[in-house]
């Protein structure tokens, strides 16, 4: 298979610069994580605060590339028509990764503020808005172009819009603690329980309508119910939030009935695939692609919906709130939602824009098994620290410091999960940056 | 059910709970000077916050649940530890660092900025959390 249209090319930069910036995550996901058993590795050097915030900041940079890789190259098939400017989406991407680059290094010179995953520089947040801004209008100039608009391309449209406008919550920094929270959590909620999954949500029917040949009109209407339940569930479910951050009690009640159902769009979205799959008109010869988009789906109900769902009721929250439990829905439910929806779109379309067979089967299902079982146990390792955590400090009352003494083994459990984890990586990397020279026979 | 109804549906449920979300975080805002006693946050109150912000101490500490559980909870440490207890930690940290197995670095602390931040986790500590954490060891 070929790309059909010369546009969708401008995406694989993108799917370039989003695979580099997430191996140099996981180096500093293993910095960290070295950091938890030998707290003197790198330090002064690198401190842990340091380390894991370019751990995040990554991690969240190069999902957007990812994201936005992926757009462009969907989004000529979806409306049947050219980018609207080429020009304009290489220029964004180089001011994105500049600016991201900046950011980095700068960390390790403290050029930082000092809002949790908002650590940008203001000048730096306003350089990542004008980013926003010239993709948003290059998409909706290509829809406005298109010879149709679709569910998909509209869902994906909505999805970056959001993701824009909950952004500019980052420049409110009131005094108080309480509102600076309040809102803070517009910006980390809102997009990954919110409009971050519309994105991960049209993203994966585009995949499977390609992948399973099946009529578009069946895979919308499962798209809209997706989209209907996240906002339905993931809006008021903010408030899972606001149980302990000063915030009025009333928030335990609507937070725990709302986002008890925020499980239910990742499970719609675990039904969809399976059922996409399961009637398909073809098989699709990418195995690999295959196989990371129904494990997107698999993986994010695991990550985000039932390891999130475990401690998000009051009455649990109360006493898993801030220990280890977090780290351990966040490790899987960033992965599963979001890493996996961006390596089953780079899996699917580089191949297409290189022109040439999906080479390495094997090798990429390897890596896909390796990756994802290692991820899982990353979040058992951090579940169990979390229970003995939360057992020792919130029960017994034992002080922090002490407690984690006690909970050493499970730093080394995740660790070495987390090197294994890296051979997964690896192997995907070689994948995708050395392919196979077989030439695609025609295009279709 | 056809495409266009499950869409309507969608943009009918969207618009409900956003409506409902507005208007509970209203409640919020209008509860936020009984809560969380505002009219207490002197400029040394807000020195603290920017002090604590601009060495990324969330991305360590915890502070009322959130942040990077590497490093103890701070919204109830006044309470924990004492006031003269923290200061010398503070004291410490601008001279030297603190800790013994996972360290906090050295800051650049000057004067103002160690009251700040003093007044910043004792004003935290009086936030009407509902009753969080579960004991002081926070």
């Amino acid at each position: 298979m070929k790309c059909q249209y010369e546009s969708q090319r401008v995406a694989y930069p993108y799917f370039i610069a989003a695979m580099a910036l997430f191996a140099a995550q996981v180096l500093f996901g293993l910095v960290v994580g070295i950091q938890y058993i030998w707290p003197d590795f790198l330090f002064p050097a690198i401190p842990f605060n340091i380390g894991r915030m370019i751990h995040i900041n990554l991690l969240v940079v190069w999902l957007i590339f990812g994201f936005m890789g992926s757009a462009y190259y969907l989004l000529p098939e979806e409306v049947e028509g050219e980018i609207f400017s080429v020009k304009l989406a290489l220029l964004h991407f180089w001011l994105f990764l500049i600016g991201g680059a900046t950011a980095i290094v700068g960390y390790l010179f403290r050029w930082h503020d000092g809002r949790e995953f908002l650590e940008q520089p203001t000048i730096i947040k306003v350089a990542i808005v004008v980013v926003v801004l010239m993709f948003i209008f290059n998409m909706f100039m290509t829809i406005m172009k298109g010879r149709r608009k679709t569910g998909i391309s509209v869902v994906l449209f909505i999805g970056f819009l959001g993701l824009a406008v909950f952004y500019l919550f980052a420049f409110f920094k009131p005094d108080n603690m309480t509102l600076d929270k309040y809102f803070w959590w517009w910006v980390v909620h809102l997009w990954v329980e919110g409009v971050w999954e519309l994105i991960m949500a049209a993203l994966l029917s585009f995949l499977l309508v390609k992948i399973t040949g099946i009529d578009r009109e069946v895979a919308e209407k499962w798209l809209y119910a997706i989209v209907g339940l996240t906002f339905l569930t993931g809006i008021i479910g903010t408030g899972h939030h606001y149980y302990w951050i000063g915030t009025p009690a009333f928030w335990q009640t609507w937070g725990a009935w709302f986002s008890a159902i925020e499980v239910l769009p990742f499970a719609a979205m675990v039904a969809f695939s399976f059922s996409m799959v399961s009637k398909r008109a073809r098989n699709h010869p990418n195995r690999a692609a295959v196989l990371w988009t129904v494990g997107a789906a698999v993986l994010s109900f695991l990550g985000a919906g039932v390891l999130g769902f475990m401690h998000t009721l009051p009455q649990i929250n109360f006493y898993t709130h801030g220990t280890q439990m977090t780290a351990s829905h966040g490790h899987l439910a960033f992965y599963g939602a979001y890493a996996v929806i961006v390596l089953a779109m780079a899996s699917y379309a580089v191949p297409n824009i290189r022109g040439v067979m999906p080479t390495h089967q094997k090798a990429e299902i390897f890596a896909f098994w390796t990756m994802s079982i290692s991820m899982v146990l990353i979040a058992l390792s951090l579940t169990g620290a979390g229970i003995v955590q939360v057992y020792l400090q919130r029960i017994l009352a034992i002080p922090y410091m002490e407690t984690q003494s006690y909970i050493t083994i499970f730093y080394a459990m995740r660790l070495f999960f987390g090197a294994t984890f890296t051979i997964g990586l690896v192997v995907y990397l070689y994948d995708f940056f050395l392919p196979g020279k077989a030439r695609a026979e025609s295009p279709s | 059910m056809t495409k266009t109804s499950v869409r309507n549906m969608v943009i009918g449920a969207t618009v409900i709970v956003s409506v409902v979300f507005l208007y509970m975080t209203y409640l919020s805002y209008a509860s936020l000077s009984e809560r969380t006693n505002s009219e207490k946050i002197s400029e040394e109150v807000a020195w603290g916050k920017r002090v604590w912000e601009k060495h990324a101490c969330i991305d360590c500490h915890t502070l009322l649940g959130e942040g990077a559980y590497y490093a103890p909870e701070l919204g109830n440490v006044i309470k924990r530890r004492g006031e003269a207890y923290v200061k010398i930690v503070l004291e410490t940290a601008a001279v030297q660092g603190w800790g013994t197995t996972r360290k906090m670095p050295q800051f650049d602390l000057t004067e103002k900025d160690i009251n700040g931040l003093m007044e910043f986790f004792k004003w935290m500590g009086e936030i009407d959390t509902n009753n969080w954490p579960p004991n002081i060891e926070g």
